[in-house]
Formats: structure tokens, sequence, C-alpha cells
């Protein structure tokens, strides 16, 4: 974040951005469920110019024995860019930064996932960020929890996310990466929709009291659109098994 | 199952899917006395419970449930029994149907062994112990197994044991179908390839409708099924 006064003109008198949005409206979201076959769970999410693949293991027991808890399930995120994943190539590995929002992500689902129902075991996501422009983390976090349902995890809620900031003095939803470079805040935010807790939160930049509130609830407003292409990735994906309704019984011998 | 036979209803985790005078049964939660799924499934209400059946998920022991294991480490006076779940299951040689001296587990159980078990207890913090020392358990010499998903395994027995015994019938194959989501079957090779063939297009096609019917197609059989009289369906 370049922070601060810039002379670059993100958003034009008319109120357009750079892309040709609206300072409220998100970039193209496109989600996929159940992409890849070796993963309990799946999902690809195509966010603007982000694209995102994210993997769910598990539960499945957890090694090496002593991180295992006996009252619940550990919820491990791997958070990677991928070296091509931006214009300059990424060192690969486990970075300061990838570090940090592993750990958010997974505090953040740790909220979500039942995870008292599988004591001593793990349940492992990895995101993959395959193309990076800003907002990786919530194009990550929105990619984990499909891929979390389609694993078959226990869940209180899909967890939907989004950013909102501030550029040219303006409050913008969901910043590209220019906004994100030189705008002056950046607020992604993860929600659980069924509660309105709010489970991940961070803030780049400087924001005034009320343009926190405001920016804050653009970006709630925005989980809620989110939280419905989460929905319908789910229903697509399984729509086939709604509609030739199975006549099977359950047996149990 | 009684009011929606035959319209099934996908849920994501997070819908409501109660109504007035039902109780939260398995894969759901309750929350300000509303039920809502947790899990992605098919929902389905059974007597005054709304559940959700899973499409997915890792196979969790229960207890009294049959399982087909393999045998993954040995002590020498336990087998640890991997039945495809988070959690392994130990066995204890005084839950064999052989007399074992101490350190002799090799002679009767190797790793690699497949076994017909059955879950004997699973406690709160699903430490997971299985027997064989019941009628109809014993080690699976030879033959093949197969994993399908273990919320397929209804459909693989299909309505009281309709589809196994098609199979059984049409492949002259000797099958067991554990709640694990582990069939194992043997017979002569062709006929266990062609088993093999219609085990994973069940897993693949269970939410078909006429399902026995292209099965039966698959294998050429065209006779009728003897019912399912002997205990081979577990």
């Amino acid at each position: 974040m370049g922070g601060g006064s810039t002379d670059i003109k993100l958003i034009d008198e008319k109120g357009i951005r750079l892309d040709g949005r609206r300072v409220d409206q998100l970039r193209p979201i496109k989600i996929e469920a159940g992409v890849l076959k070796n993963a309990d769970g799946s999902a690809y999410v195509e966010w603007g110019k982000n694209k995102v693949l994210a993997a769910v293991y598990g539960p499945r027991e957890a090694h090496p024995r002593h991180i295992q808890d006996p009252t619940r399930a550990v919820v491990d995120v791997i958070y990677n860019m991928c070296s091509f994943s931006v214009e300059e190539r990424v060192r690969p590995g486990p970075g300061r930064r990838s570090v940090e929002i592993s750990k958010v992500i997974a505090d953040a689902f740790r909220n979500v996932i039942f995870t008292e129902q599988f004591p001593r075991a793990k349940i492992d996501v990895y995101i993959e960020i395959l193309q990076a422009n800003a907002g990786t983390r919530c194009a990550g976090v929105v990619a984990a929890s499909v891929a979390l349902a389609d694993a078959g995890v226990p869940m209180m809620d899909l967890v939907p996310a989004c950013a909102a900031g501030k550029a040219n003095n303006q409050l913008i939803l969901d910043l590209g990466k220019e906004e994100d470079n030189v705008g002056q805040a950046d607020l992604p935010t993860a929600i659980v929709p069924k509660t309105g807790e709010i489970v991940l939160l961070q803030m780049d930049g400087h924001l005034t009291q009320d343009e926190f509130d405001r920016a804050l609830q653009m970006s709630m407003n925005a989980c809620m659109q989110i939280y419905e292409l989460q929905k319908d990735a789910l229903r697509r994906r399984y729509a086939t098994s709604a509609n030739d309704a199975p006549d099977t019984e359950e047996v149990r011998q | 199952m009684n009011e929606e036979k035959k319209q099934r209803v996908v849920v994501i985790p997070g819908d409501e899917i109660g109504a007035s005078g039902l109780k939260s049964g398995s894969g759901t939660y309750r929350r300000d006395g509303k039920v809502f799924a947790a899990q992605l499934g098919i929902r389905n209400v059974r007597g005054d419970f709304v559940n959700v059946i899973p499409l997915g998920g890792r196979y969790i022991p229960r207890s009294g449930d049959s399982v087909i294991g393999v045998v993954v480490e040995m002590g020498p006076s336990n087998w640890l029994v991997d039945i495809n779940s988070p959690y392994p299951a130990p066995m204890h040689v005084s839950e064999v149907p052989w007399k074992v001296e101490f350190g002799d587990t090799a002679r009767y159980l190797t790793i690699g062994d497949a076994i017909l078990a059955k879950v004997l207890a699973v406690d709160e913090i699903k430490h997971v112990q299985v027997t064989m020392k019941e009628h109809g358990l014993r080690k699976l010499a030879g033959g093949q197994l197969v994993e399908i998903s273990h919320s397929k395994v209804p459909r693989m027995i299909g309505k009281g044991g309709s589809m196994i015994a098609l199979l059984k019938d049409a492949t002259k194959c000797r099958i067991f179908v554990g709640q694990n989501g582990r069939v194992w079957l043997d017979g002569e090779q062709d006929n266990m390839m062609k088993a093999t063939q219609a085990i994973k297009r069940i897993d693949e096609a269970s939410q078909h409708f006429g399902l026995t019917e292209e099965i039966k197609k698959m294998l050429n059989f065209s006779g009728a099924v003897t019912p399912q009289g002997d205990k081979d369906g577990e």
C-alpha cells in the first residue's frame, strides 16, 4: 500500500473507476465447486483477474501426534501464492505474508466448523493463488469455504468475504490492484451470514471512525451477494443429484 | 422418509431445514429454536427428526458397524486396523477368534491383510475398538477390495439387499460391503472385473433413477434375483 496522496486518478468525476466499475460494484465472480478429483473437497474461484484454487482434505488423522487436540479437530490452512501469480516472480515457499494470511483464515474457519465432532483429527485446507490481482485473501476464503462444504465437513454456515477501502478520498468496494497499491485504505472482511459475526477483519491504511463504519457496511453487504454465489455454485455441483431423485431407501444391514 | 419420498432437496450448510414439531437430527444443528443444515446433503425427515444425509465426507465409525479393515501395524498383543476413517482402530488379541500367544500376532494377521470386523466401541474422543469375535467375521483371504464413498453404501446394498443380490447372481462373486465404504469381492477374474465396473458405476450414478435396471443391462443379467436370505450382505 502506497498510502496517502497520489496524482493517479483512480476514480473519475462520474464515479467510474479505472476498470469501469462504480464505487460500490464488485468485480465479476465465478465459483465452481468440486473441480479436483483427488481432494475430499475443492473449489475454483475467478474474481476479476484473481484465480484461486482451494482443496480440502480430511478430517483425517493428525500427525505428528502432539498436535492432536483431544477435544476438537485441528484446522490448518495453507495459503500459497504460485511463483507465476504476479508480474514479478514470487519466491516460492511460506513467507511472512503468507504465514499471516494462513493464520487469519484458519482462525476464521475455526469459528464455523463443528470441530468438536472430530476430536484428535485434522482438517487441511490448501489455498493456491494461481493469479493475483488484489483481494486474494478474500477470494481464498470464498473458495475455501465452498471447498469445505464440498468435502462434507459439518459447519455452521459458508463464509463469504470481501474487501472495502478508500482511494482518492472516496470509499470503494472490492479494491483492484492499482487501488490497493496507491489507495489509502484496505479493509478485508469475512462474515458468517447466519449470525452476522465477523470472523476476519484486517485493515491497512487509515480510515476515520465514520469511514470505517461505512466501509464495513459496504463489504458486509457485498458479502451477502457473494454468499448467494457460493450457495449457487454448490447447488449447481449437486443439481443432478437433486433432479434425479434416487429411489434409495436407507438400508442398514 | 415419509412426506417427501420422491422429492429430494439438496441442502447447504446454513440452510434452514426445520419445520414445526421437527427435532434436530444428524447432520443438523439448532440455533434460536430453528434447525439448520450443518452439512451438504439431502434433507430427510424420519419420525420426529429432520436429518441431512451427507453427500460426501469421511466415514465416522459408530459402534455396531460392520466394516472392512486393513491391518496396518502389528504389536505383540494387538493389531492396528485402518477402517477408512480419520481414526485407526486397534484390535486386541482377545478380540480375534483364535488363541494367540503373546508376540505371535504375525502368524494370524499381517500388514496388508483385509478383515471383516465389527466396531466394538467408540468413546467420546473417538478411540475406536474393533472385534472379529462374532459370527461371520473373518479374515478376507484372496479377492480384491474396491473403495466407494461411505454415503453410497445404502445404494450399493439396495432396497432390501436387491442391488447386492443382483451383483452376486450376475457375477457369481462373493461380495461383502463394509459400512465404511469398502467392498470386498472374490470370484473368477472376468467376473470380478465386471463386478468392479458395476460397483464403480453405482458409486458414480447412485442418484440416478432405475439404476438397478441399468446395472442389470450392464451385466447382461436377465434372470430373477434370488432374495437375500443369507447374511452375506453385510
